[in-house]
């Protein structure tokens, strides 16, 4: 009997943790860690778009006129929509309702896949007015600053890009996370893989929060520099 | 079975801070405004502000995030240099690339 107590423990404790509290606070460390790597590989990106935004200032004005401004603002609102289910999601988590968590992921999954949705109908009309990097680029407006708005062009596909792959990737991970959460898998005891869930997703809302003003709202405007 | 044998919980759970409704709520309300104000303050031409202004709401929307939806306000010591190295990191990026660059035509003048 005493051996059975013994080994007595919860499901989703690994072999390696003391317990469900380090394990907790280890894994919410470790996707800080990885989160380090995602922040410095859009930072990346994010500084080779301001050092080409210095140095081409008209071709930046001209493609930020470009931009649908109205369908990236409201994506913006839904994905900080997301972003509040995500958080409720946690919560719910944490204090054991289960068919609330489930309800949280699945509201985070739809807001996410209406982000996508406006996404795509932005992506189709950039590439039905030629704005798409390659063979199917035909803008050609002001033809001396073409190949500059291209170069704009690229960063904005490629950014955006970039941010709705994680976006896709953060859906798939909200299905297996649905699953899980219905199978009542989570609970006060065990609501990490929600928590670092949530990190997730609030890091790539937090990459679409510089993403809207970089390239839709103030591309026209000129940045003070030496 | 003896009465005396209680299934004791072998696992201390994780310390648990649940975030009260109406600070996810006022986070969220905050993240809203600064969404209209950001898309506001570029409808209006301030020279050479409009973009230092979208920068700091931008940051400021980001730090809401990172403090009550991330829950790093929370959290351990040990996370918050993690998350502040991340920022410092990023910091020695971008400082070091634009002293290149933007110092390259310096030569000419």
């Amino acid at each position: 009997m005493s051996d059975a107590i013994e080994h007595q423990h919860h499901p989703f404790l690994q072999h390696h943790f003391e317990d469900l509290g380090q394990q907790h606070e280890a894994s919410t460390l470790g996707m800080w860690f990885f989160l380090t790597t995602e922040i410095l590989f859009f930072g990346g990106v994010l500084c080779a778009y301001w050092i080409y935004r210095i140095m081409y200032p008209e071709a930046w004005g001209v493609a930020g006129e470009l931009q649908n401004t109205l369908a990236g603002g409201i994506n913006t609102l839904v994905l900080i929509i997301s972003s509040l289910t995500m958080a409720l999601a946690v919560r719910n988590a944490q204090l054991g309702s289960r068919m609330g968590t489930v309800a949280m992921l699945i509201a985070t999954l739809i807001f996410g896949s209406v982000f996508l949705g406006i996404k795509s109908y932005e992506y189709h009309a950039h590439y039905v007015e030629g704005l798409f990097p390659g063979t199917a680029w035909h803008w050609n407006e002001i033809p001396a600053l073409a190949p500059k708005v291209k170069l704009f062009m690229v960063f904005y596909w490629s950014m955006t890009g970039l941010h709705a792959l994680h976006m896709i990737i953060g859906a798939g991970l909200l299905l297996w996370f649905i699953w899980r959460a219905w199978k009542g898998h989570f609970g006060p005891e065990y609501y990490g893989p929600v928590e670092v869930m949530g990190l997730y997703w609030h890091f790539v809302d937090i990459v679409w929060i510089f993403l809207f003003p970089f390239l839709y709202l103030i591309p026209h405007f000129k940045v003070p520099h030496v | 079975m003896s009465e005396h044998v209680q299934p004791q919980p072998h696992d201390p759970a994780p310390h648990v801070h649940v975030t009260p409704m109406s600070t996810y709520l006022l986070v969220f309300g905050a993240l809203a405004i600064g969404t209209l104000l950001t898309w506001f303050a570029s409808t209006v031409d301030l020279g050479m502000w409009n973009t230092p202004i979208a920068l700091l709401i931008a940051t400021t929307k980001a730090c809401l995030v990172i403090l009550f939806f991330m829950h790093v306000i929370h959290s351990t010591r040990l996370t918050w240099v993690v998350v502040i190295a991340s920022f410092l990191w990023l910091g020695v990026l971008f400082v070091l690339t634009f002293a290149d660059y933007l110092t390259r035509l310096w030569a000419i003048y």
